[in-house]
């Protein structure tokens, strides 16, 4: 087990020098630093001396790959794909546009991003699977057929309508609670119940549709005929038998968004207020600050490898038949 | 009127895709066996509903795409036809009244007076604060408060009228040719159609066409003298805007698809044929490529983009070309985002195909690589293709909104749902709230991509059959009930 673990880990590496080689590529060599230092100069009227003084602000001035003014190994290490790059492998993010630490900025967000989505997740997962038993329970009458319409409507309604929707129903025009906004603590509660509400409507239909197939699959095998033949009752067939083994594919699917959770949801954060991450790249993306942009996609995709190595792991220990090699 | 077809690049896509899709159609009719899954697709209710709904979208988007610059009218009487730096489609032609018929701001539906009170300046002198009178909406009433309610109602009722007309004779005229075609009187087709117990659900069809019929005669009756969805911001039309986003949504969710069916297929189909080495390649490139998160992908690649537009804007010779060409770029990168998922199932695919039996003798024959792939391994992959292609599709109409949201979608003049819901989103806090331009975009989208779902739906029904979707379930379940009838 940890020989495997120890294998998945080293097959992430390449993958992760990929992710960053293609950061590399679109953030310096499709455009070159001075290109940036003119966007975020303004293009008309900029001289070379205000590029070459905004790129040295920004530790923009060396070389992409090679810097042939230093000796020995510093012709490596002294270029902005060593220090830009290659530096996020030891988590060294530098700072953004506006000076300040960006890995500081993570640390303090990663809590709220992770209030609205956490909660969002283990809500979710439960009203999914309690709505598809219910749609299976009654499976091939009004109430599935209907349930399955209503899955299909919700799939179709953008979830901009539900957050802008939900903001005006409940916020403005009943006044439960703030429209937005964030506090520490307990005190938070309040701002965070409706984004929680909202996060598990909108991917209510997709997820619901996919979890019914699923019990539906684990209907149609032998071993719930098996159990129907001793005689046992609709309900304990289903409970017992079906939710435990459908459960397998809806969890290990499951596992491998947990680690994306501290990245927060971007739309959500952003209309609520919440000082998370996910509204914090939207910033970013909106003043046009790369440095941070950079540095979530690779945090990003290192967080989704670590949750495929955790998808395996899950798989093992549900379903001890899966043997690693 | 004279004027110079102008072929935008995202035009020239679409009459690619339409040619193709013309082929495909033509190899389908001439082959039993890939005519019989799309015959299922036919006899779904839900799905000829849906694309009833969906061919009206398409005609819209089709109109859309025939981009013109009308001559300008030169009084020096020269030779030479001027043409404007404007470049107009056929659809705005159409609407020319709809896109002229310009107010100053906002105002709500079926408005005669604008939204905000405005400063007017009394012909005796002084001043009051007052409702302004719109210049187009409702501008031919006397007494706007006692004839808006019947003006309005007559109008509707005389488009409408018209509407039920058309459909009559439509539903006339296919009666007519199913009756030929069983070779049944006119009657007897009819009472089938009425009872709804032909193949064809022709019943459903003619239902969603009248209902689309009588809300576009009415609207099409009302929108030249009244803003049926109001108007926004700078006074423009609202349902105007609610058209054009059509083929902006349309585009994006088909262009995507066309953009990256090429690699997808090539590299999944040669990733599984070949294995090895090829094999570990082209997993590592997608492994790599999908461990970035969707959304951060495609904004970093806009940002980039955006940046070298701003720095090349010699590249670009009107706004319509770099709006379009930014578009284009949107539809690559979603493209790129998207493609490994159906790469990794054509793989899978694959490499249960090439285990087959007729395909080792294939090899046994000494057949090559190639042919083997062209002639016997994509046409039996090309079932998953189409159903990825048609279920992504509203996906990606979906994903517009959010991604215009974000600040990395579509050009701010391209007329799209997502810009038009990121408009009207900061009128939010105003008071009262200015909700139709929110209600436009929700509903036409919503419209869009149920409509799609449902296609897609009986689509996936009729090429996977083991998929429990919603026609298989409505089809076991009117099994049941005429069952229970006899």
């Amino acid at each position: 087990m940890l020989n495997y673990i120890i294998r998945r880990i080293l097959y992430a590496i390449p993958i992760l020098v990929g992710v960053n080689l293609i950061t590399f590529t679109l953030f310096f060599v499709v455009n070159t630093p001075d290109d940036m230092a003119r966007m975020q100069l303004g293009i008309k009227r900029v001289t070379p001396e205000a590029i070459a003084k905004w790129k040295q602000e920004h530790g923009y001035d060396q070389p992409l790959m090679f810097n042939n003014a230093e000796e020995g190994l510093e012709k490596v290490t002294r270029t902005i794909f060593f220090e830009k790059s290659v530096a996020m492998f030891a988590f060294r993010f530098g700072r953004a546009d506006d000076g300040r630490d960006i890995a500081y900025e993570i640390r303090t967000r990663m809590l709220p991003s992770l209030a609205i989505a956490l909660p969002v997740f283990v809500l979710g997962l439960i009203v999914y699977i309690a709505f598809a038993l219910t749609m299976v329970f009654f499976r091939a009458t009004y109430v599935d057929f209907w349930g399955v319409v209503l899955c299909v409507a919700l799939m179709s309604i953008s979830s901009l309508f539900y957050i802008i929707g939900g903001q005006f129903l409940i916020s403005k025009l009943w006044h439960l609670v703030p429209i937005s906004g964030y506090s520490q603590g307990l005190d938070s509660a309040k701002f965070l119940v409706l984004p929680v509400i909202i996060g598990v409507i909108s991917a209510a239909g997709a997820n619901t549709r996919w979890y019914r197939t699923l019990f539906l699959e684990e209907m149609g095998k032998d071993y719930v005929r098996t159990a129907r033949a001793k005689g046992l009752p609709e309900s304990a067939v289903l409970f017992r038998h079906v939710l435990q083994n459908a459960l397998i594919p809806i969890l290990t699917g499951a596992v491998v968004v947990i680690p994306l959770l501290f990245l927060g949801s971007l739309i959500v954060e952003s209309f609520f207020g919440i000082p998370g991450l996910g509204s914090y790249t939207i910033d970013a993306i909106n003043s046009q600050d790369f440095a941070v942009v950079r540095v979530m996609v690779f945090l990003g995709s290192l967080l989704y490898i670590v949750g495929l190595i955790l998808t395996d792991i899950s798989y093992t220990l549900v379903d001890p038949r899966i043997r690693l090699e | 009127m004279s004027f110079k077809p102008v072929i935008l690049w995202t035009d020239a896509l679409v009459y690619v895709l339409v040619a193709v899709i013309v082929i495909f159609a033509w190899q389908v009719r001439r082959h039993e066996h890939l005519l019989a899954p799309w015959r299922r697709v036919g006899h779904s209710a839900s799905g000829m509903a849906a694309l009833t709904i969906l061919m009206f979208f398409i005609v819209i988007g089709l109109l859309d795409t025939i981009h013109l610059r009308p001559a300008i009218e030169n009084g020096n009487g020269g030779s030479e036809a001027a043409y404007g730096v404007e470049v107009l489609s056929l659809l705005d032609l159409l609407a020319t009244p709809l896109r002229t018929q310009v107010e100053t701001t906002y105002s709500a539906p079926f408005a005669t007076h604008l939204y905000a009170r405005e400063t007017v300046e009394l012909p005796g002198g002084g001043q009051v604060r007052e409702f302004p009178r719109l210049k187009f909406g409702g501008a031919h009433l006397q007494d706007p408060d006692a004839q808006l309610a019947s003006d309005i109602a007559t109008r509707a009722g005389a488009g409408a009228g018209l509407a039920l007309l058309l459909w009559f004779l439509i539903a006339t005229s296919v009666t007519a040719i199913v009756a030929h075609r069983r070779d049944e009187r006119f009657m007897s087709t009819l009472s089938t159609i009425w009872r709804g117990i032909t193949p064809v659900p022709w019943r459903a069809v003619f239902v969603t066409l009248a209902l689309i019929l009588l809300l576009g005669g009415a609207a099409l009756a009302l929108c030249s003298d009244y803003h049926i969805l109001g108007t926004d911001k700078v006074g423009q039309d609202v349902f105007y805007q609610s058209l054009k986003s059509i083929r902006t949504g349309l585009l994006i969710g088909t262009l995507t698809t066309l953009m990256m069916l090429p690699f997808a297929l090539l590299l999944g189909v040669a990733a599984g044929y070949f294995r090895g080495w090829v094999d570990d390649l082209i997993q590592y490139l997608y492994t790599t490529l999908s461990s970035i998160p969707g959304v951060l992908l495609i904004a970093a690649t806009v940002l980039m983009m955006q940046v070298y537009m701003e720095t090349h804007p010699e590249l670009f010779d009107t706004i319509a070309a770099r709006a379009d060409l930014r578009l284009l770029f949107l539809c690559i990168i979603l493209g790129v985002t998207s493609w490994t998922g159906l790469c990794r199932l054509l793989r899978g695919e694959t490499l249960k195909l090439r285990e087959m039996e007729y395909i080792q003798a294939a090899n046994a024959f000494g057949v090559s690589h190639w042919r083997i792939i062209s002639r016997h391994i994509i046409p039996n992959v090309m079932h998953i293709v189409l159903i990825t292609t048609v279920m992504d599709f509203s996906g990606l109409v979906l994903a517009e909104a959010v991604l215009s949201y974000v600040g990395v979608g579509v050009d701010p003049s391209t007329i799209s749902f997502g810009t038009m819901i990121n408009a009207a989103r900061l009128e939010m806090a105003r008071e009262p709230m200015v909700w139709w331009a929110l209600f436009a975009a929700f509903s036409f989208m919503f419209a869009l991509v149920l409509s799609a779902n449902l296609f897609a739906d009986a689509v996936q029904n009729a090429f996977d059959p083991r998929m429990k979707t919603l026609s298989a379930l409505a089809r076991t379940w009117r099994r049941k009930s005429i069952g229970k009838n006899a």
